[in-house]
């Protein structure tokens, strides 16, 4: 039984001027066919250079040190550009995080998602036109005979972001992976652009990659949940499991710090701190400096990612019995 | 977007008007229009009653009134040498420095585009580095310089290309034009390279950072996150990101090279505006070296508006979305 | 404090840049030899008794014909070649310098005028700078210098060409300056200090010059090098259109024009050796230019 994707042991290094730094530490996940991963932290755990990783596009200085990344069996890591080419944007599609970057401003929006289907199928102009429009009509956006001529700036950013989402789906992609796909966008759109992509999901049987920093909203759309911090998986479960019993500390702290997580009136709680740079990660866990339940260990010994309490979760953490 | 133009167009009139102040207080304080028109052998008596008659003991701003009249008309006086009036003679040799800008400006495009593209996209590569350090090289060595060393090299030891003058021209109805004969071109391609080489760096520069910077841009992420090819990515979408600021520049830069025409065509005697300005200034032609001016002046201010309003007109929709 | 870390950091990056150190060698060298000019060459090229026209034209030293005295041979006047060009390089050197010294001291007046008194005063200020940087400096310069020598006559323009050629190139471009004092004085103005400073009664102008100047400096600092190598320039440029020195007393530019004429004939010195000290001196203060550039401003990084 193959799964979808497997990530073993993935290392990120940039090299730099004045040395290497380590941005992704030996993460390892599994995603099955059509299923939901959430990658949550803060800005700079990793979780964007993570997704990034998969389809090997990791800009100049980064590299991957080590690890494998399989997808339906074969390891991407070390295929050639061409082969990559080949499955970026076809079998993994991507969403980014600010569809007003996104998006060629140049170019029509028609241009952008015909050009994607004829980088992978072999189609007349015309066919891949067809294609487009009803890929529009999937994403709802009205009256797209007339929107396929329209360049970027004629739309709004919801609809911008409803684009980028249409031109991810065009070629019926195995894996899409969605890099904070709603947080340039406003609240009221965020939720509408969240239920699409849950439900294109559901219907293409899509699996899905959402990374975020928000713990709310991947509770509401994925399976699975991994935590990351400096570099590192600190925690992973199902969802339900993580979001009513988190192991981690530092799953507790995200969690605290909910609005929902509190009666009316309660101050949330805030984690103590800031999440380090890559360039000083303190000596043991990196998490110590910021944790309340800190021994002498902590400070001197990186915990192991080991499941624990039944065999879907794993936690890093010396603390054994919290 | 109707208010933008207004302005731009009243700041050139406004520059018009301050260039032909100065062109007209040229004129009036070491200008001579009664030798422009009869020479130097009149006595006292005459010179005075043809001041009079001509209105030059006016008051000065009825004078420059006159004055921005007649130009208005096309009027900037009488050559003192050429025994012509000043804007015949310019019409005469425009054809000359036009032919010349046009040639360099198309060795530019040629040759700018490709290398600061390839530049931009291999960074690395030895050509890229050697290209690099070569262009502040090229800054470096005056326009002046480079023809005579071309013309040394070309026609003093290598006998291949002529190193002065137009060449065999065709008169394509009033305009005398060295396009079209071969003698003419090659009589071209020495000069042009030569006035080429000082726009050649700079734009081999600017072509290579826009082409960088559009890049680092996330809709080229997102291009290579789609699967397409890198002719694609480099051709379609960082191509046409990147020439939208460059032609606002090579608008400016054009109006620029006109300054140094004026040493290309001293060089290789190339018979046009610059070389005529020059002859002006040693004859103390000042009429024509004042409608030389106004007409420069009025080159400018044309591309620059022109420019400014292409650039206005382009900018808030499309440069300011891809952008921050 | 400050000062001296930031003094310590530019020597630091300096000493970690090869083409910095080699740059700032030559123009060490090209300086000294240009102000002893008058003390290490063999002749002295103004002085009309050691001239002898029947040696004109002779080719350097190495080549068939050359004389041994004449190194790098002689000019068409029968003049020794290095010593012209010593005296030569003393003279673009000496322009270059006066001429950005011109320019930068009307571009901080205007630019300070006009970013810390605002209103109307910069309007018309900038205005005025706007209209003149509309167009290319080197035009400018030329317009200038034509009408100078039609007003003063030839014979009395060359008499004053170095003040002349001062003042023209020093006309042409301080926008520059004043454009980039001005910028930086609006940055600084909104700064705290100047606030404080106001608060406890100091006077404008001592604010403005006691307390803003020194901090647009650097930007000062940074233009100016790249000032000078376009001074030079322009007035190689000049002397070469015969709107600057005379060829009684050559700068580097008109060596060259006066080589120029001869070059058709075969003798190639009299253009290649000054053209290729003047190409040095620029590409020289170019680099240093581009160097300082980058490390007192960190955000226009060199991609």
């Amino acid at each position: 039984m193959s799964h979808l994707l497997e990530v073993k042991n993935l290392n990120v290094k940039f090299a730099l001027r004045f040395g290497e730094l380590t941005a992704i530490d030996g993460v390892s996940f599994t995603l099955d066919k059509g299923e939901k991963l959430g990658l949550v932290g803060e800005s700079g755990a990793g979780k964007s250079v993570t997704g990034f990783a998969i389809i090997n596009l990791i800009s100049k200085p980064g590299y991957i040190a080590d690890g494998q990344v399989l997808f339906d069996g074969q390891q991407l890591t070390t295929l050639d550009e061409d082969a990559l080419r080949r499955i970026r944007g076809d079998r993994i599609s991507m969403i980014f995080q600010d569809p007003m970057m996104t998006l060629n401003p140049v170019l029509t929006v028609g241009a952008q998602m015909i050009e994607t289907l004829k980088a992978h199928q072999r189609l007349t102009n015309r066919q891949a036109r067809e294609i487009a429009l009803e890929t529009l009509q999937k994403v709802r956006i009205p009256s797209p005979e007339k929107r396929l001529n329209q360049y970027p700036h004629e739309f709004s950013g919801g609809m911008r972001q409803r684009i980028v989402i249409a031109i991810a789906l065009i070629t019926n992609p195995a894996l899409i992976i969605a890099d904070e796909p709603t947080t340039a966008l406003d609240v009221t759109i965020q939720a509408e652009i969240m239920d699409l992509l849950q439900a294109l999901c559901a219907s293409e049987k899509m699996g899905l990659i959402l990374i975020t920093h928000d713990l709310g909203v991947v509770s509401q759309v994925t399976e699975k949940i991994a935590v990351m911090y400096a570099g590192k998986i600190v925690e992973s479960g199902p969802t339900v499991d993580i979001i009513t019993t988190p192991r981690h500390p530092y799953t507790q702290g995200l969690i605290n710090a909910l609005p929902g997580s509190r009666q009316p009136g309660e101050t949330l709680s805030q984690i103590p701190g800031m999440m380090p740079t890559l360039t000083d990660i303190p000596p043991g866990c990196a998490f110590h400096p910021r944790c309340n339940f800190k021994t002498l260990v902590c400070e001197m010994e990186v915990p192991l990612l080991m499941s624990r309490f039944d065999r879907a979760r794993s936690v890093a953490c010396h603390i054994k019995d919290n | 977007m109707f208010a933008f133009i207004v302005r731009r167009i009243t700041q050139a009139v406004l520059v018009m008007l301050v260039i032909s102040l100065i062109g007209f207080a040229i004129k009036n304080r070491i200008g001579d229009p009664v030798r422009d028109l009869v020479g130097e052998r009149v006595t006292p008596a005459e010179r005075a009653e043809m001041r009079e008659k001509l209105g030059l003991n006016d008051p000065f701003l009825i004078q420059y009134g006159r004055f921005v009249k007649n130009a208005l008309r096309g009027d900037l006086g009488l050559s003192f040498f050429h025994k012509k009036p000043a804007v015949a003679v310019i019409l005469s040799k425009a054809p000359a420095t036009l032919e010349l800008v046009f040639a360099a400006a198309l060795i530019i495009i040629v040759i700018s585009l490709p290398v600061g593209m390839f530049t931009a996209i291999y960074p690395r590569n030895w050509f890229s580095r050697f290209t690099l350090s070569f262009s502040t090289l090229g800054v470096s060595i005056p326009v002046f310089l480079t023809a005579i060393m071309l013309i040394y090299v070309f026609s003093v030891e290598l006998n291949w290309l002529p190193s002065y003058g137009r060449g065999e021209m065709v008169n394509i109805g009033g305009w005398q034009s060295g396009l079209l004969t071969l003698d003419g071109l090659k009589h071209l391609v020495l000069p042009s390279f030569s006035l080429a080489s000082i726009m050649l760096p700079l734009f081999i520069r600017l072509i290579r950072s826009e082409m960088m910077e559009v890049l680092e841009t996330e809709y080229i992420k997102f291009a290579w996150a789609k699967g397409l090819s890198r002719r694609r990515i480099f051709l379609v979408h960082a191509f046409k990101n990147t020439l939208l600021p460059v032609i606002t520049v090579f608008g400016v830069q054009i109006g620029i090279m006109f300054a140094f025409t004026i040493l290309t065509e001293t060089v290789f005697q190339w018979q046009g505006m610059g070389f005529m300005f020059l002859e002006a200034v040693e004859r103390s032609d000042i009429s024509l070296l004042v409608a030389y001016l106004v007409f420069v002046g009025v080159i400018f201010v044309v591309v620059n508006t022109v420019v400014d309003l292409v650039y206005g007109l382009i900018n808030p929709t499309i440069r300011i979305a891809g952008r921050k | 404090m400050f000062r001296r870390f930031k003094d310590s950091y530019l020597f630091y990056s300096f000493k970690q840049d090869k083409t910095a150190i080699l740059s700032f060698a030559i123009l060490m060298l090209l300086l000294v030899l240009g102000s002893l000019a008058p003390v290490i060459a063999p002749f002295d090229p103004y002085d009309p008794n050691s001239i002898d026209i029947m040696n004109a034209e002779l080719p350097p030293a190495w080549a068939g014909e050359g004389e041994a005295q004449f190194w790098l041979g002689t000019d068409i006047q029968g003049r020794d070649l290095l010593s012209t060009i010593l005296y030569g390089l003393r003279l673009s050197i000496l322009i270059g310098l006066g001429a950005v010294g011109l320019q930068a001291l009307l571009g901080i007046l205007v630019g300070l005028a006009a970013g810390y008194l605002g209103g109307k005063t910069d309007a018309v200020l900038m205005r005025m700078a706007d209209i003149q940087l509309s167009f290319p400096y080197l035009m400018v310069a030329i317009f200038i210098s034509a009408i100078f020598q039609v007003v003063f006559g030839i014979g009395r323009y060359e008499q004053l060409a170095v003040p002349l050629l001062i003042v023209i190139i020093g006309l042409a471009e301080w926008p520059v300056y004043a454009r980039t004092v001005r910028a930086s004085v609006l940055g600084e103005k909104k700064k705290e200090y100047v606030e404080a400073a106001r608060v406890i009664g100091l006077n404008r102008r001592l604010i403005m010059f006691r307390h803003v100047l020194p901090n647009s400096l650097t930007a000062v600092m940074v233009i100016s090098t790249i000032q000078v190598a376009n001074a030079v320039m322009s007035e190689a440029a000049l002397s070469f259109l015969g709107l600057g020195m005379p060829i009684t007393k050559p700068s580097l530019g008109a060596l060259i024009k006066s080589g120029f004429e001869y070059i058709f004939s075969g003798s190639w010195w009299i253009t290649l050796f000054p053209g290729v000290l003047l190409v040095l001196l620029v590409l020289v203060i170019n680099l240093l230019g581009d160097w300082l550039r980058d490390v007192l401003n960190p955000k226009l990084y060199k991609g």
